[in-house]
C-alpha cells in the first residue's frame, strides 16, 4: 500500500486510538510520540530527502514555540492566532538561516556544525532576554477553553497533534511525487549532476529549509500549548535536534513513514528502558544508546528499509543480496 | 560554413602559477558531431568545466546560440539547452535508473507523470529498458555511462557536452554506442565531445580540435588531425613525427 491511502489508513488507525478506551497514561505517551514524530518528519524533509543533515533543528522548534507562548502572553493575542504566527516564525528562522549557510556553500558536517551553533546562540539568547522570560521561562496562563486552543481532555489534543502529523505526512508523500521533491533528491545525491541537469540547487535547498522548519516550528506550538510551559533550554537545547534527526534516522530517512515509524521506537524504547533500569541513572540512556548503535550498523535504512527488506525477501525467497538491501551513507 | 552553435574565444585558466587553458578559440557547428581531443593534462575537461559554467574563465568569452554565456550559472545554461555529462559518472546512487532520468526530464516536465513517460522512453533508446527499476548504484560501468547520457539527454539540450564516455568501456561496449550517439545527433542535438578512444572520434565527429598545454594546436576533419605532425609530436614527444615516417602536413 502506497501514496495519500496509506498516510490516511495509519493515521485513521491511530486517531482511533482514544476511543479504545485508552488511558491518560497512554495517551500522553502517544501524544510526546507524535511530537517527536513531527520533529522527525520535519528534519526528514530537509535531513531525509534533502541530505543536509541538521543538527539544529531546536532552532526551529523554539522559535514556534516562543512566538506562540510570548504572543498569548506579553500581547494577548489569541492563541489558534499565535499558534500560526509561530509557524511562519520558524519558517522565517529557517529562511534566514538556510540563506546564510547556503549561500556559503557549508555541506556535511560543517552543515551540522553551523546549524547547531545557531541553535545554541538562540539557545542563549533565549536564556537572557527579557521578552522570553530569560532565565524563569514562559508561563501561559491555563485557560482550558477552545478558543484559547486548550483542551480538557488529552483526546482532544491528541487529534490535534495528530492532525499535525497527518499534514506533515502528506507533504513527505507529495515529495515523492512531485518535481520539487525529485529535484531535492537530486541534491542530496549529488548537487553538480543535480546542477548540470538544470536543478537550482540554492532555491531547492531554500524552499526544503522553510518547509522543514515550518513543520518543526509547529511542533514547538504545539508544545507551549500542550505543557504550558517553555525555558530556553526546553525550546532551543540540543534534546530536541537529536530527538528530530533520531526519529528520522531510526524509522527510515527520506521515506514517508520513517519519522512516525522511529518516533514510536524510540519513545517505546525509553519508556522500556526506564522500566529495566529503574531509578539507576544513565542506564536507561545507556539502553538508548546501544539500540541506536545497533539500528545504524544493522538497518541503516531505518525500520522502514528494514521492513522493506525483510518482506521482499518474504516474497522472492530469496537470502542473498537485494537491490533494496545496500546502504547509505 | 553552417552556424556555429558554440563559439569558445580567447579563453584562458590560470590556476595560481599554472596556465591550465591558454587562449583557446573554437567553434562548434549546429548539428555537428564535434570532438575536442589532446594528451592528458591538456586541459580539455577543465575548458569543458568552463563552457558547461562549473568554472568562470579567467579571461575570454564564451557564445551559445548568439548569446555571450560566459560566467553563468550551470542550471540556467542547462535551461537554454546547454548540457554536460561527468567524465566520473555521477548517478543518484540510491535512485532507480527511471527516477535518475526524470531528474533530466523534469527540467521541461514539471509533471511527475510526464517527466516519468519520458524517462521510460528515453532509457529504452539507450538500451537501459530491462534496468528502469534498478538502482543506479547496482548498474555496471557500461550501463552507469548510458545512464549518465540518458539523463543529460532527457533535460532535451541542443547542445550536449560528453566528457568521455567512453572512457572504461572495452571495445563491444564502444561500438554499441556509437549509432546511440550518432542517433542523437541525428535527433537534432549538436553533440561536443571529449574523447580519448580514437575508434569513437574517427567514427563520429565531422570536426576534430587538438589541445595541448592549453592551447588548441591543430582544428580539421578527423582524418586530417591524425596525420597532423604537431599533433603527434603533442602525444608522443618531440621528433615522433619524423621518426614515424608520418608526411606532417602543417595545420
Amino acid at each position: 500500500m502506497k501514496g495519500p491511502l496509506a498516510v490516511v489508513t495509519v493515521v485513521g488507525l491511530l486517531a482511533c486510538v482514544p476511543l479504545a478506551g485508552a488511558s491518560n497514561v497512554t495517551l500522553n505517551f502517544l501524544i510526546v510520540a507524535m511530537l517527536a514524530a513531527l520533529v522527525g518528519q520535519g528534519w526528514n524533509i530537509l535531513g531525509g530527502y534533502g541530505g543536509q543533515y541538521s543538527f539544529g533543528h531546536a532552532a526551529f522548534f523554539g522559535s514556534g514555540a516562543y512566538v506562540t507562548a510570548i504572543l498569548q502572553v506579553r500581547y494577548g493575542v489569541n492563541a489558534w492566532v499565535g499558534f500560526g504566527c509561530g509557524i511562519v516564525a520558524g519558517a522565517i528562522v529557517g529562511g534566514v538561516i538556510g540563506f546564510l549557510v547556503f549561500r556559503s556553500g557549508l555541506k556535511g558536517s560543517y552543515f551540522a556544525l553551523v546549524t547547531l551553533a545557531f541553535a545554541e546562540v538562540l539557545r542563549i539568547v533565549g536564556s537572557v532576554a527579557p521578552i522570553t522570560g530569560a532565565g524563569v521561562g514562559t508561563l501561559i496562563k491555563l485557560d482550558l477553553r477552545p478558543e484559547a486552543l486548550q483542551f480538557q481532555s488529552r483526546a482532544i489534543f491528541y487529534w490535534l497533534i495528530l492532525l499535525l502529523v497527518f499534514i506533515s505526512l502528506l507533504i513527505a508523500e507529495r515529495l515523492e511525487q512531485t518535481r520539487f521533491g525529485a529535484w531535492l533528491m537530486a541534491v542530496r545525491e549529488n548537487e553538480d549532476s543535480a546542477r548540470a541537469l538544470g536543478v537550482d540547487v540554492f532555491a531547492v535547498k531554500m524552499g526544503a529549509a522553510v518547509l522543514s522548519a515550518a513543520v518543526t516550528a509547529a511542533a514547538g506550538c504545539f508544545y507551549a500549548q500542550y505543557f504550558l510551559f517553555i525555558d530556553s533550554s526546553i525550546a532551543f537545547g540540543s534534546r530536541v535536534s537529536v530527538e528530530a534527526l533520531l526519529a528520522a534516522i531510526v524509522g527510515g530517512s527520506g521515506t514517508v513513514f520513517g519519522p512516525l515509524a522511529g518516533a514510536l521506537a524510540v519513545r517505546s524504547l525509553g519508556e522500556v528502558a526506564k522500566l529495566v533500569a529503574g531509578d539507576a541513572p544513565g542506564v536507561d540512556l545507556a539502553i538508548y544508546g546501544a539500540v541506536l548503535v545497533a539500528v545504524v550498523a544493522f538497518a541503516p535504512r531505518g525500520i522502514v528499509g528494514l521492513g522493506a527488506t525483510l518482506w521482499a525477501r518474504l516474497r522472492t525467497g530469496e537470502a542473498g543480496h537485494l537491490a533494496g538491501s545496500s546502504s547509505r551513507g | 560554413m553552417a552556424d556555429s552553435l558554440l563559439k569558445v574565444d580567447q579563453v584562458s585558466q590560470r590556476f595560481g602559477g599554472l596556465l591550465a587553458v591558454n587562449a583557446a578559440s573554437f567553434e562548434v557547428e549546429a548539428d555537428s558531431i564535434t570532438a575536442l581531443i589532446g594528451p592528458n593534462g591538456a586541459g580539455k575537461t577543465t575548458l569543458f568545466a568552463i563552457i558547461a559554467g562549473f568554472q568562470n574563465p579567467s579571461e575570454g568569452r564564451i557564445t551559445f546560440a548568439a548569446e555571450e554565456i560566459t560566467g553563468i550559472e550551470p542550471h540556467l545554461l542547462a535551461r537554454r539547452g546547454l548540457v554536460r555529462t561527468f567524465q566520473i559518472v555521477q548517478p543518484f546512487a540510491t535512485l532507480t535508473v527511471r527516477d535518475n532520468i526524470a531528474v533530466g526530464a523534469h527540467l521541461r516536465h514539471p509533471d511527475r507523470r510526464a517527466a516519468l513517460d519520458k524517462a521510460e522512453i528515453i532509457a529504452r533508446q539507450l538500451g537501459l529498458g530491462q534496468l528502469l527499476d534498478r538502482p543506479a548504484e547496482n548498474l555496471t560501468v557500461s550501463a552507469r555511462k548510458r545512464l549518465e547520457l540518458a539523463r543529460a539527454l532527457a533535460a532535451e539540450p541542443r547542445l550536449l557536452l560528453l566528457d568521455e564516455v567512453m572512457a572504461g568501456l572495452n571495445p563491444s561496449e564502444v561500438r554499441d554506442l556509437l549509432p546511440v550517439i550518432r542517433d542523437i545527433r541525428e535527433g537534432g542535438t549538436t553533440i561536443l565531445l571529449i574523447e580519448h578512444v580514437m575508434q569513437a572520434v574517427m567514427n563520429l565527429s565531422d570536426r576534430v580540435h587538438v589541445l595541448a598545454e592549453g592551447k588548441i594546436i591543430a582544428s580539421g576533419r578527423p582524418e586530417d588531425v591524425v596525420d597532423n605532425e604537431e599533433v603527434i609530436e603533442a602525444y608522443l614527444g618531440e621528433g615522433a613525427a619524423r621518426q614515424y615516417g608520418t608526411s606532417g602536413r602543417p595545420s
